[in-house]
């Protein structure tokens, strides 16, 4: 990277970095939220 | 056409597509974007100024560009639900606040990672830098004042007028470069005169901001697919998931 890579990478790490957790944490968010309609379906129907 | 937008607007029937949608904008995704890199950080050719440094362009431009992009649909949807007080609009908006948040911070400190080596600084408190900087704090103050009312619809509306007021933001941020003296550079895409960067640049950079758009239409889809969850969890359509 021609003496750059010190700031070339991180800008591409950090950017790989942030657009995971925004798709990650929704992902883990919409599974979690499922899980708790599924228990509270149980709780009501005893 | 109305009615097709009326439907979509109903909660169950946005959160099924949504659904449909995702695994799809996935691979769109995934392919440019390797394309964007491909392109990027093997085809293009070192700058003749600023050698290999300038290749953070290709996540700071497009990070830039969607931190405005988001911002003017978040003020699209404040309008919308002002206007005919729209459910599907209150999701989009406050889903859209995180995401336009992060890359809002990433074109900052990309922005800063390149401003050290090519002027000698990784911060200064000029017109783009300061504009840029706003339009995070507009973001977060968004989200903090969506969390601190309860009821959300009235949460809704308060971050719909703030959106709305926060808007004239962007053509500051836009036209700063060429209304104050700038250490950051002039337009060379968004200009009515032809680009002033060459193709084997222009090319992935395009890849990239088109990757960086179809990845916020992936992410604020999961994110409203669980903001609808919750905000309707005791209607009928989502006892029948």
């Amino acid at each position: 990277m021609g003496g750059y890579a010190v700031f070339v990478w991180p800008s591409y790490a950090l950017t790989a970095l942030v657009l995971w957790l925004n798709w990650y944490l929704p992902r883990k968010q919409h599974e979690k939220a499922l899980r708790q309609l599924k228990r509270r379906r149980k709780v009501d129907k005893k | 056409m109305f009615l097709w937008f009326h439907k979509l607007g109903s909660p169950p029937h946005f959160y099924r597509i949504a659904g449909k949608w995702i695994p799809w904008l996935s691979w769109i995704f995934l392919m440019l974007l390797l394309a964007g890199l491909y392109g990027g950080l093997i085809e293009a050719p070192p700058d003749y100024q600023q050698g290999e440094s300038y290749r953070i362009i290709f996540v700071h431009v497009p990070a830039a560009w969607m931190s405005l992009f988001i911002y003017v649909v978040m003020a699209f949807c404040g309008a919308v639900i002002i206007v005919w007080r729209m459910k599907l609009a209150e999701v989009v908006l406050i889903s859209s606040a995180p995401i336009g948040a992060s890359f809002t911070f990433l074109a900052l400190v990309t922005g800063s990672l390149w401003g050290k080596p090519m002027w000698g600084t990784y911060w200064v408190w000029d017109a783009r830098l300061t504009s840029e900087l706003i339009l995070l704090f507009l973001y977060l103050g968004i989200i903090g004042l969506h969390n601190a009312i309860e009821d959300k619809r009235v949460a809704s509306r308060a971050v719909a007028i703030l959106a709305l007021v926060g808007v004239v933001n962007i053509p500051i941020i836009h036209y700063s470069v060429e209304w104050w003296h700038s250490l950051h550079q002039g337009a060379t895409v968004t200009k009515f005169d032809k680009p002033s960067i060459h193709w084997s640049m222009l090319i992935p950079l395009l890849l990239m901001a088109l990757a960086f758009q179809v990845y916020y239409v992936l992410a604020l889809f999961q994110k409203c697919r669980v903001e609808l969850l919750q905000r309707e969890r005791n209607s009928k359509w989502v006892e029948e998931l």
